[in-house]
């Protein structure tokens, strides 16, 4: 590598962190009051449109930002018989697992700048879905530790609800992944995401073909993220608010906001693994014409299937009452890890009768 | 206002399509996906407009008066009697008309405690008092709800039902 090449890749690393950070905790504000507008129109309400500074409202989205404020500002009080150290960690640890999550995932096509190639990715880990498993496992640590730092039962136990179930389907979400490993034979995203251009329709055949595990994956990270109908941590309905009972002020923004993150990259997920990513047809074409806005428009294709994905999270959230406990536990371990499997060799069949043929 | 009550039963046995779980799901997303295209919502933003309330809503007192402009009240304390909170005091002078036995010197009704039962003005025999639909009666201070003769006599501002402000 000579001077220009690394000073371009640091360069272009720095504006790729960003766009990163901005599509991360950026979104927050937005994804909330999405959510609780959302959560308003579908039962019949207006939800929050009154928060204004000055006379701007822009429909409400200031809400967010009063409510960010609103978190800094209160005290931040730490139970007095709390692992302190843990305490800070907890928090801390669910954030940076959500947000890392997102290294991997390309939200637009490679741009060549003076000759070099420059993917849009972060990171371009050829082990990149491996990594996202890897990683996102992280946010079960933090949801752990921040309830047994609590010193509370309701915390513990709260803590040991999510664990459990965010354990028991991190297995059942890598399994439904095969299927997709198997047709690219890659587990590098950006390396999938570049394959699935005309031959998948760019991305709508994709949960055809692999249906089953579509279903799979979409149910995983409901669990993952911890929304309803799954959200046994939390259960705001009728228990104590579960894991983060203790926290306040901006430790409890920073669950909350590992929550939104979480499904940020989930959806993200889903749509590079399952619907094409940036793909879009035509954008071959863009691309041999002016590489900039080719960029800008699977940008933009990318953006618009994210909060497509957001939007069926908000969609499922205020529709679906919560399953019980065991009825999580038996879904996963009695239905979706037989068909996850199923899945796999039913694909690897396929897959060889194709090369036979 | 006319609204249905529907039954909801649980079923015994759930079908084959049921069990499988993702058609109903799916199903009972396109209910909710109805509701948010459903507009106008039920909604009513408050302080920019307000609820109709039916022309007999109980809310603030009002004297009535007569042509002249002088109250109907004869300071019978009938009202002061039956209310069960209590919350008016009256005293009464002589009138100065000749027709008239007795006005009230003062008339005040405590608004912090009254319940708004009405039986003041059913028990009014001159009906010189009403219960008006103005129910937006909140104060800084408690002395502030004592109301006076003064202030009960007058007729309460009619609030606008509209949505005055525009772009929210």
């Amino acid at each position: 590598m000579n001077t220009t090449e690394i000073l371009i890749r640091v360069i272009a690393l720095v504006i790729k962190l960003a766009v990163a950070i901005l599509l991360t905790t950026g979104l927050i504000p937005v994804l909330i009051w999405i959510e609780r507008r959302g959560a308003g129109f579908m039962q019949d309400r207006l939800g929050p449109n009154r928060t204004a500074i000055g006379n701007i409202s822009m429909a409400g989205i200031v809400q967010s930002i009063a409510d960010a404020i609103k978190l800094i500002f209160k005290e931040d009080m730490v139970p007095r018989d709390a692992n302190k150290v843990l305490f800070a960690i907890g928090p801390m640890f669910a954030l940076f697992a959500a947000v890392t999550a997102f290294a991997v995932i390309p939200f637009g096509p490679d741009v060549h700048v003076m000759g070099y190639t420059i993917s849009m990715a972060v990171a371009d880990l050829n082990v990149g879905m491996l990594f996202v498993l890897a990683v996102s496992s992280f946010g079960i640590y933090g949801i752990l530790i921040g309830g047994w730092a609590s010193n509370n039962k309701y915390s513990l136990l709260g803590g040991l609800r999510a664990a459990s179930q965010m354990i028991s389907y991190e297995i059942v979400m890598g399994l439904s992944l095969v299927g997709i490993f198997m047709i690219f034979g890659s587990t590098s995203i950006v390396e999938i995401v570049k394959s699935t251009d005309k031959t998948f329709l760019w991305g709508l055949l994709l949960p055809v073909y692999q249906l089953p595990a579509f279903i799979i994956f979409v149910v995983a990270l409901l669990v993952e993220s911890n929304r309803i109908p799954f959200d046994m941590a939390e259960a705001d309905a009728e228990l104590v608010a579960g894991f983060h009972t203790e926290y306040s002020s901006m430790r409890f923004a920073m669950f909350f906001m590992g929550e939104y993150v979480a499904m940020t990259v989930g959806s993200a997920l889903i749509v590079t693994l399952f619907l094409g990513g940036w793909q879009f047809p035509g954008i071959n074409y863009l691309m041999r014409q002016n590489q900039w806005i080719g960029l800008l428009c699977g940008f933009m294709v990318f953006m618009i299937k994210l909060f497509v994905i957001l939007w069926l999270y908000y969609w499922t959230r205020w529709s679906l009452p919560r399953f019980r406990y065991d009825q999580i536990t038996r879904l996963c371990w009695k239905y979706l890890f037989p068909i996850g499997l199923a899945n796999v060799v039913v694909t690897g069949i396929v897959l060889l009768l194709i090369q036979k043929i | 206002m006319g609204k249905t009550i529907i039954n909801v039963g649980r079923p015994d046995k759930l079908s084959f399509w049921e069990k499988l779980y993702l058609p109903e799901i799916i199903r009972g997303l396109m209910v909710t996906m109805r509701h948010t295209l459903t507009f106008p919502k039920v909604t009513v933003e408050y302080p920019d407009e307000r609820m109709e309330v039916h022309p007999n809503f109980r809310a603030r007192h009002r004297l009535k008066t007569r042509e002249d402009g002088s109250l109907r009240c004869v300071a019978c304390y009938l009202c002061a009697t039956v209310c069960p909170v209590q919350c008016i005091t009256i005293e009464a002078r002589e009138s100065a008309d000749p027709e008239i036995e007795k006005e009230p010197a003062r008339y005040e009704i405590d608004l912090a405690r009254c319940i708004f039962c009405g039986l003041c003005q059913e028990a009014c025999p001159k009906d010189a008092l009403e219960l008006t639909p103005a129910y937006e009666l909140a104060e800084y201070r408690h002395s502030q709800l004592l109301y006076d003769a003064k202030r009960l006599k007058t007729e309460p501002e009619v609030l606008p039902t509209k949505k005055e402000l525009v772009g929210r």
